[in-house]
This record gives structure tokens, C-alpha cells and sequence, in this order.
């Protein structure tokens, strides 16, 4: 077996495909942090669709949908994003090698399930996972550096074929990507403003009542309800937003804190006291969601001094605060 | 959240994994930290990961009544919902129900009985005679 190891810089990251984007981009000689990947691909938003059910509780999202934080990134920063998806899984699997014995660095879309490395506790059916194959050792096993773990790891071929191509929701069809960077570097600042500027824009939840601050408000009249439901199917669907907010990768507070942090970064950049002000506030709000999230497991403790009703005000005060935030972000960008 | 504020709580869904939250230092610019886990975190997954098993339980004891047919012990066990289940096999979710029923399913032909074996990753002898684990 032929070993094969391409150059990677592995840097953990809170947020699969955000992690992915700066790795690969990074290990080419880029020098971008996560936290500006996120921002710069406008991926915070909320989503809230009581419609469609995973496992029984309704789809709760902090951020954009899968693959448009690769798309965005690339399309900004010129970079070159050339991707393959493939009829039969023999024929991802040799396109992969084939990548890989050019020197590539290759990154895949796959299931969290059928990954051997993830702890048993976070294994679901989730097909929309991102991670960079670097190469391959002597038994065959594949190098790979999935963003959310410390370290590199290495998955046998067997395995991670099956999770390239895991049917299913969001099936990813053996999606594979190689990212070349442009030949001149694109200018950082403008493209700050402008998806700030978008961010801002999406903030107040289009027409529907299922995005942004229009999609919390209606979460939080959805968890008023709850009061006449039995105190198990309650603490199952608030225990269902914590997780989505805080278990799945979001660096904390649904990507609140990623999203501040961005804004910390782009203060410096562009030089503007102002800006980063708004950093701060944005770390105030994600300390908010950080109680709404509290509260809700107090409830689901039976803590008799947390009702429902103070479960649903501390999400409508996130809320508040985000319709501020959006006010001052666009009174920025202006 | 403040650096010093990360929670370390060792959540056992962790598996002795960290992971990287984003927090401000004392002058309020970002840093990466590791975290262990947060209890609130740690016992949200916990109650999902909870309610899953006894899910599993119950199947179990129905399969092994003969009340259910295989395919209700193998979906929570594989962690499927109907949905992903039937995205997987391009079943319906109410052919999938119907499937669940030991009758219905002792009469699938084998190229259907093949879906359900690709989208477990068993055997067709597995998928008729789940081994159970305790």
C-alpha cells in the first residue's frame, strides 16, 4: 500500500464546515480564523420549521443551510471550488485516492453515524458532516483531519465509504471537494461589510415567521404552549433546542459567540472602535442564550422555581436583544 | 462568556473528547478554549440519548414477543427516525409501518428485504434474526 500524506495544518474548530473551509485554506497559505469563515459566509441566522420533524421534535438551526458556508466562502475570496458527486461508491473512492496521490487535500461530505472515531453518544443519523482527507497510511486507512476532534484521525476505507455514501436526508452522495486559491489575494475589508451588511439583513426573519428574530418569538409562544402538554414531552422538546444550540457544534450560544468573535477580529482589521462594541454586544447576547438554555434544563430538572413561562421570557429577551443588534449592525454597515 | 467561565464539566457524551468554544479574555477579544462539556449540555444529551434507549428497550421486548417484526428493533437501534429511514431504503413511512408487522414482513421478497440491509449495514440472516444485544 502506497502511504501517502499531504501537507495539512490542523487546527480544531467548534463548527464542521466553517472548521473545513479554514483548514484547507489555511493549509495552502491562507491565514484565516474560523470565527471569519463563519462571518464572512453570513451563516448565523435562526431557523425554527415546527413542519419538518427530526426524530419526532421539529427542526431547530442557528445557522445557514449545509454547504452554504463553503459556497459563500469560495465565492468571495475567489477561491477555486471544484466538486464531484458519484453514481457508484467505487467510483468516489478512486476518484478520492486518485486526489490524494496528486497531492490534494480533499474534502468530503459525509454521515456522522458510520464514522468509527466519533464517541457513541454523538453518533446520529446526520448526513450533512464535513471533513479533509490528507492521505492514506500502510494498512490502507485513511488520514483524515475532521475539524470538531483535537487531533488527526485515521478511519479504515470500508467505513468511510459507506459514510460518503450513507442515503438518506441531505444525502451527500459521496460530495467531494478540492479548493485551488485564486492567484491574486482578494481584498478582506469590503468583503466584511458587505456580509455584515447581510447578516443584518436576514437578522429580522424575512416574511415567514420561521427565521430570525421572527422565528424565536414564534419558538418561544410555541414553548408557552407547553404548559398544557405532560411534563416529559415538555422537557424532551426544550432538551431538543438545547442540544441543537449547544451539543451540535456551534462554539456556544447557537454560534452567537463564533459570530462575536468575528466581529472581534473584523474590529481589528478594519481598525473600528465602533465595530467592536458590537462585538461585545454580541457576547451579551450569546450569554443570554446561554441562560435560555439554562433555564430550559432547569425546568426539565423540575426545578419548581423555573416555570414555563420564565423558559419562553428568556427566549423572547434573546429576541429583543437580537432586533437591537440588527439595528446597530445595520446602522454600521451603512 | 468569559475565558475563565468555559465549563469543564466532563460531560460523559464526551468520551473524554474537548471541544472549542469561543469566549473573550479580559480585555473582551476572542480566544479558542477547550471545553470538557457543560452539565446543561451534558444533561440535555443524556434525556435524548435516554429516551432513544428506551425506545430500543421497548422494540426489544416486542420483537423478542414476536409483536414486531425486525425492522422496529433495527430503526431506533440505527438511530433512525421513519423520515431518515425512508429516505435511506425509498421506502414510504407508511410502508416502513407496514413492514414493522411480522406477517407483512415475513412475505417481503428479498430484493426489499436488500434495502433494509443496505441502509443497516447487515446481513439478509441478521436483518430476518437480529442478534440482541443486551
Amino acid at each position: 500500500m502506497n502511504v501517502i500524506e499531504n501537507n495539512i495544518n490542523h487546527q480544531q474548530s467548534s463548527h464542521c464546515e466553517s472548521g473545513v473551509v479554514a483548514n484547507m485554506l489555511n493549509s495552502q497559505g491562507m491565514n484565516l480564523s474560523e470565527p471569519m469563515v463563519f462571518g464572512l459566509s453570513s451563516a448565523l441566522t435562526f431557523v425554527y420549521l415546527p413542519m419538518i420533524k427530526v426524530g419526532g421534535l421539529p427542526l431547530i438551526a442557528y445557522r445557514m443551510p449545509p454547504k452554504s458556508i463553503i459556497s459563500a466562502v469560495c465565492k468571495k475570496l475567489n477561491v477555486k471550488m471544484n466538486s464531484q458527486k458519484f453514481s457508484t461508491p467505487e467510483a468516489g473512492m478512486k476518484a478520492l485516492d486518485k486526489a490524494l496521490s496528486e497531492g490534494k487535500l480533499v474534502g468530503l461530505q459525509t454521515s456522522v453515524y458510520w464514522l468509527p472515531y466519533f464517541p457513541e453518544d454523538m453518533r446520529f443519523q446526520f448526513n450533512a458532516h464535513n471533513l479533509t482527507v490528507y492521505g492514506k497510511n500502510e494498512q490502507g486507512d485513511y488520514l483524515i483531519s475532521d475539524p470538531v476532534f483535537e487531533d488527526v484521525v485515521t478511519c479504515p476505507a470500508e467505513d468511510l465509504k459507506r459514510a460518503r455514501f450513507a442515503k438518506g436526508v441531505l444525502a451527500s452522495k459521496g460530495l467531494m471537494y478540492e479548493m485551488t486559491l485564486p492567484t491574486s489575494p482578494v481584498e478582506l475589508e469590503p468583503q466584511i461589510r458587505a456580509s455584515i451588511k447581510k447578516t443584518a439583513k436576514m437578522m429580522n426573519g424575512l416574511i415567514l415567521p420561521f427565521f430570525g428574530t421572527k422565528g424565536v418569538r414564534h419558538l418561544a409562544k410555541k414553548i408557552r404552549t407547553l404548559k398544557s402538554k405532560p411534563q416529559k414531552e415538555a422537557a424532551l422538546f426544550l432538551g431538543n433546542i438545547v442540544r441543537m444550540q449547544e451539543e451540535i457544534g456551534t462554539g456556544g450560544a447557537g454560534f452567537r459567540f463564533m459570530y462575536a468573535s468575528f466581529l472581534d477580529e473584523a474590529a481589528t482589521i478594519l481598525d473600528d472602535k465602533a465595530l467592536f462594541e458590537l462585538s461585545k454586544f454580541t457576547t451579551e447576547i450569546g450569554d443570554l442564550w446561554r441562560e435560555f438554555a439554562m433555564k430550559s434544563v432547569l425546568f426539565c430538572k423540575k426545578r419548581k422555581n423555573v416555570s414555563i413561562d420564565d423558559v419562553a421570557a428568556s427566549l423572547e429577551v434573546c429576541a429583543d436583544q437580537e432586533a437591537i443588534l440588527r439595528t446597530k449592525l445595520l446602522q454600521w454597515s451603512k | 462568556m468569559k475565558k475563565d467561565q468555559v465549563p469543564q464539566d466532563s460531560c460523559k457524551s464526551y468520551d473524554g473528547h474537548k471541544k472549542l468554544i469561543y469566549a473573550v479574555d479580559d480585555t473582551g477579544h476572542y480566544q479558542g478554549v477547550q471545553s470538557s462539556g457543560w452539565e446543561v449540555e451534558g444533561f440535555a444529551t443524556e434525556m435524548a440519548v435516554q429516551q432513544l434507549d428506551e425506545q430500543l428497550n421497548e422494540m426489544k421486548v416486542a420483537l423478542i414477543a414476536g409483536k414486531v417484526s425486525p425492522i422496529a428493533y433495527y430503526l431506533p437501534f440505527f438511530r433512525f427516525d421513519l423520515m431518515s429511514l425512508a429516505h435511506a431504503t425509498g421506502f414510504f413511512q407508511w410502508q416502513i409501518k407496514r413492514h414493522m408487522k411480522t406477517d407483512v414482513f415475513a412475505k417481503l421478497s428479498v430484493k426489499k428485504l436488500n434495502k433494509y440491509c443496505e441502509a443497516f449495514n447487515v446481513s439478509l440472516e441478521d436483518l430476518k434474526q437480529p442478534v440482541i444485544k443486551e
